[in-house]
């Protein structure tokens, strides 16, 4: 297998379930969790005679997707009904945007690249089928299937990529940055085990360097990013494998199971649906008035990728660092509040590195606090750790105090570093012997005793110098 | 008292009420007496309501009333009533009870209207003649050896006949006017968006509207009056730029009238065209002007109207499958595939059958942009060719139908001779305009429908040309062979 040489290319479709009070084209409520087939009405139940009527709200976070991910947004855009008979879909078509979406050409710069935006549109949840008896879950040998009408309805956006990704690695960090985007503005709850974020993956691979696309195959909706992770990662070193062996990827769908980390056909293109989309005639088009575009506009908080950026500039952190303190909103806020008042790099190794996890458990000024008694000198990195599982259990204390009450301050510059440091040396007369005959390395076995002796209160290099300078 | 609702007005039925002369228990008893004595024959009703009218009737004697209330309305069974089996003709919906009300009968309940029963109609209103019906067919009252027309055949027999003094029904190609034309009432199709179409059981849902059928031009516009306005359930409706006003007076000076010769040429019978022309003669007796126009692509309506509205049906019919509501057969099949299939194989008729297989196929990939893409082309030049038309005349008059009741059984199987009955009606749909058709004239006696369209919203000038126009005519609409079946 040599994937030097062959370069994957990625587009993804990322369906995003807006959090609308309620459901698209119906005024049933929108939220998960509901006992099943409570959130019904005729309308999302497909009875003969009813008329969809338009969310304002839903196309409103639409527009805000759009602002969001630098697209255009349609003076004027279209419903189109999607046919197609499943027990899913009450009315055999979806009510989805087609040839004239909502959001066009955007773009998303990850990591310094920029992966293009084809469009965002609108449309309706299909409903949840639940798979029962049998292989739990899987529709392959259930004994039976339920149909949840709670979900039918619900506001979607889908979201298209451009083929610009060329990693699993790059991919996920495209959908990492999108998923803080969407929750920074607030249109979703973004929880892939919910299902309120799916992503679909385009995959095929060609000859590092060409031009043309090779033939992709589709992934379904993997609900996490690890597994969408590995299963690019195995497509990709399946089309590998086929293309080395002179065989022909086929166009197809599959499934990754992540339990066997096998892949499965679901459908081939000769199998594939003709939805005879036409216009939907209940519906007129959508036309987004300049000033509410603005409106919503002006509406938006900073984003995420402006935010990595600024995180950069403003506090000087390395590109690593802002990007990950940036992996959700709560976490870039309360890294914010920390650096306020203390300093940044240190902040940021704070919040990203230790546990538990900072932004769950300690105030941040505190935090702030407690940085500010490192930067001092007041107390050492370890002891630092020790004052943070104080706080982790006492969230409410005051780290100066704690230092106080428990005597944790540094002993550096005082006379009971020196006194401790005399009384490991008159103590251990062996190790003063063979330091003193050149061997070096004993340094490190006396600094080990004044470290003990002191319960981290010191520096272990200020320690050995100050031996070193008695010796 | 017992009134005679043979020719008995809407607004004959407020004078009776207002004037005390009878309650509205009697005025609904007296229909329904009528009903149980001749519908046996005519079957323009699917079902009666005989107790929910009967006891909303006594709430108005009890409480009083004014105006429309009391006086009963008769439902194509398209629309959906809360908890009152509604069937769009179908053996697919048989056994249905809708959870909600229809737009249009919310609004009639509201006005006091008391829905009489439901009417028969060619299933799901694919239909001419009303004899695509899963239940039975409905004859003419003026001779019970012909069709009504369709699609809401039940709704027209059923004003003619003096079983309800008004009632709804629905218009996609015609299904209002043709009817109205051959069983010599008077019945309109709003334009496109004047009347909610929330509840009713879609067909052609860009071509759908419901509108009323009445004995006289003043009874429509008072129906009319009750349905018409913008529904936040119905996306696609509107508020009316003017209140509809029920049409007084007789003078149609300053008016001018087109007459569309190439439509025209396209097949009417001599009979209907000496009716239409006289007609006209009225019109200008009464100061209208009276001019020959044209409307080249309208000629292509019809091929147009059958691929637009089958093509919008298949994907509105898709949702009767048997799983949740509806005909649910004994041995439904192993898989659900099996269970749409044998459910709808069975549930529909042939009719429906044909136009869910037409409008598949012109939706398909490869030939969309050949079938439905050139339809839609095609509707767009209509639409500015009537817009066109506008800026010449007032209003335009044909026909509204180009023969009059032919027997039951005659075009039952010939697709194309049922559709050619829509000639006339079809261009206005698919422009979006409202139409009237009012009686002027017998031939071979039987009714012949005069047809007068106009512009988007121009409702109430279609009203008081008819008006004018039916006072000219003075029609009698009691069929005669009602008046001696007495």
């Amino acid at each position: 297998m040599s994937e030097a040489v062959w370069e994957p290319v990625i587009g993804l479709e990322i369906h995003v379930q807006l959090n609308t009070a309620t459901k698209m084209f119906c005024a049933c409520e929108n939220h998960f969790g509901a006992e099943p087939n409570t959130l019904t009405c005729p309308l999302c139940l497909g009875h003969p005679g009813v008329l969809p009527v338009i969310n304002q709200g839903a196309v409103e976070k639409a527009i805000e997707i759009g602002l969001a991910l630098n697209c255009a947004i349609a003076e004027r855009s279209v419903f189109h009904r999607k046919n197609y008979f499943y027990p899913d879909s009450p009315k055999a078509y979806q009510i989805s945007q087609y040839d004239e979406p909502i959001c066009l050409e955007g773009h998303l710069d990850v990591d310094g690249s920029r992966i293009g935006i084809t469009r965002a549109h609108l449309e309706e949840d299909a409903a949840k089928l639940v798979h029962s008896g049998g292989e739990a879950g899987r529709i392959g040998g259930a004994e039976y299937t339920l149909v949840d009408f709670n979900r039918c309805g619900t506001p979607l956006v889908e979201i298209v990529t451009e083929p610009d990704l060329r990693s699993p690695e790059q991919a996920i960090a495209f959908l990492a940055l999108l998923k803080n985007t969407l929750q920074t503005i607030g249109v979703s709850d973004v929880d892939m085990e919910k299902g309120s974020l799916r992503c679909d993956a385009n995959v095929s691979v060609r000859p590092a360097g060409s031009g043309e696309f090779g033939t992709k195959t589709e992934l379904k909706n993997m609900n996490s990013f690890k597994f969408l992770g590995d299963g690019m990662a195995a497509e990709i070193r399946r089309q590998i494998d086929l293309l080395e062996r002179g065989l022909q990827v086929v166009q197809e769908t599959l499934h990754y199971d992540p339990g066997t980390k096998a892949l499965r056909s679901l459908r081939s293109k000769e199998e594939a649906h003709d939805y005879r989309y036409f216009p939907e005639p209940d519906l007129v088009p959508l036309a987004p008035s300049p000033a509410l575009i603005e409106r919503l506009r002006d509406g938006l908080p900073e984003l995420p990728a402006a935010r990595i950026e600024r995180f950069a500039s403003q506090h000087g952190l390395p590109a690593a660092y802002a990007t990950d303190l940036n992996a959700e909103p709560r976490l870039a806020d309360y890294f914010e509040a920390v650096a306020a008042s203390s300093d940044a790099k240190s902040a940021a190794d704070w919040v990203l590195n230790t546990r538990p996890a900072p932004v769950d458990n300690v105030p941040a000024a505190t935090l702030a606090a407690l940085i500010d008694l490192i930067a001092g000198g007041t107390i050492t990195n370890s002891i630092a750790k020790q004052v943070y599982e104080m706080l982790v259990a006492d969230p409410a204390a005051d780290p100066a105090e704690l230092v106080e009450r428990h005597g944790l301050a540094s002993i550096g510059d005082s006379g009971e570093l020196e006194a401790m440091v005399d009384e490991v040396i008159a103590e251990n007369p062996a190790f003063v012997e063979q330091f003193q005959s050149g061997k070096d390395g004993v340094i490190n076995a006396l600094v080990g005793q004044v470290m003990k002796r002191t319960q981290g209160r010191a520096d272990a290099r200020q320690v050995q110098e100050l031996l070193r300078s008695k010796l | 008292m017992t009134p005679d609702t043979l020719g008995l007005t809407a607004e004959g039925c407020m004078a009776l009420l207002d004037a005390g002369d009878v309650s509205c228990v009697e005025l609904v008893e007296a229909y329904l007496a009528r009903i149980e004595q001749q519908d046996g024959d005519l079957n323009c009703y699917l079902r009666t309501r005989a107790d929910a009218a009967r006891e909303e009737a006594a709430r108005f004697d009890r409480e009083g009333r004014s105006g429309l209330q009391g006086v009963p309305i008769a439902l194509k069974d398209i629309l959906c009533v809360r908890g009152e089996e509604t069937t769009a003709g179908s053996r697919i919906l048989e056994g249905h009870r809708p959870l909600y009300d229809a737009g249009v009968v919310t609004r009639a309940r509201a006005a006091g209207l008391i829905p009489l029963g439901k009417t028969n109609m060619d299933e799901f209103a694919m239909g001419s003649s009303t004899e695509h019906s899963a239940f039975g067919t409905t004859h003419n009252p003026w001779d019970a050896r012909m069709v009504p027309g369709g699609s809401s055949g039940g709704s027209a027999a059923a004003v003619a006949a003096g079983l309800a003094p008004l009632a709804l029904g629905t218009d996609t190609g015609g299904s209002i006017r043709q009817p109205a034309a051959l069983c010599g009432v008077v019945g309109m199709k709003p334009t496109y968006g004047a009347v909610s179409r929330h509840g009713l059981i879609a067909f052609g849902s860009s071509l759908d509207q419901i509108g009323p059928f009445a004995l006289t031009v003043r009874d429509a516009a008072l129906a009319l009056q009750v349905i018409a306005g913008r529904d936040h359930c119905d996306s696609t409706s509107v508020e009316l730029p003017e209140p509809i006003a029920v049409p007084e007076g007789d003078d149609l000076s300053g008016v001018t009238i087109g007459v569309p010769a190439d439509l025209l040429a396209q097949g009417v019978e001599p009979g209907v065209r000496e009716a239409f022309d006289r007609s006209l003669e009225h019109a200008q007796h009464l100061g209208a002007r009276v001019r020959e126009i044209t409307l080249p692509t309208a000629v292509h309506a019809l091929p147009a109207y059958y691929l637009i509205a089958p093509a919008e049906a298949s994907a509105n019919l898709a949702r009767f499958d048997g799983v949740r509501y509806g005909l649910r057969l004994e041995e439904p099949g192993d898989t659900i595939v099996e269970m749409y299939g044998r459910t709808r194989s069975s549930g529909f008729g042939a009719e429906v059958k044909r136009r869910i297989m037409l409008g598949t196929y012109v939706l398909s990939a490869g030939y969309y942009d050949a079938y439905y893409g050139t339809a839609q082309r095609v509707r767009t030049l209509i639409r500015r060719e009537f817009d066109q038309a506008f800026t010449d005349v007032d209003l335009i008059a044909t026909p509204a139908s180009p023969t009059v009741a032919f027997p039951i059984g005659e075009r039952i199987d010939d697709p194309w001779a049922m559709y050619a009955c829509d000639l006339l009606t079809v261009p206005v749909n698919l422009a979006g305009l409202p139409g009237i058709s009012l009686p002027c004239g017998l031939s071979e006696g039987l009714p012949v429908g005069l047809q007068l369209i106009g512009s988007a919203f121009s409702e109430n000038r279609i009203l008081a040309a008819a008006h004018a126009l039916e006072g000219a005519i003075g029609f009698d609409p009691v069929p005669a062979a009602m008046r001696s079946a007495g």
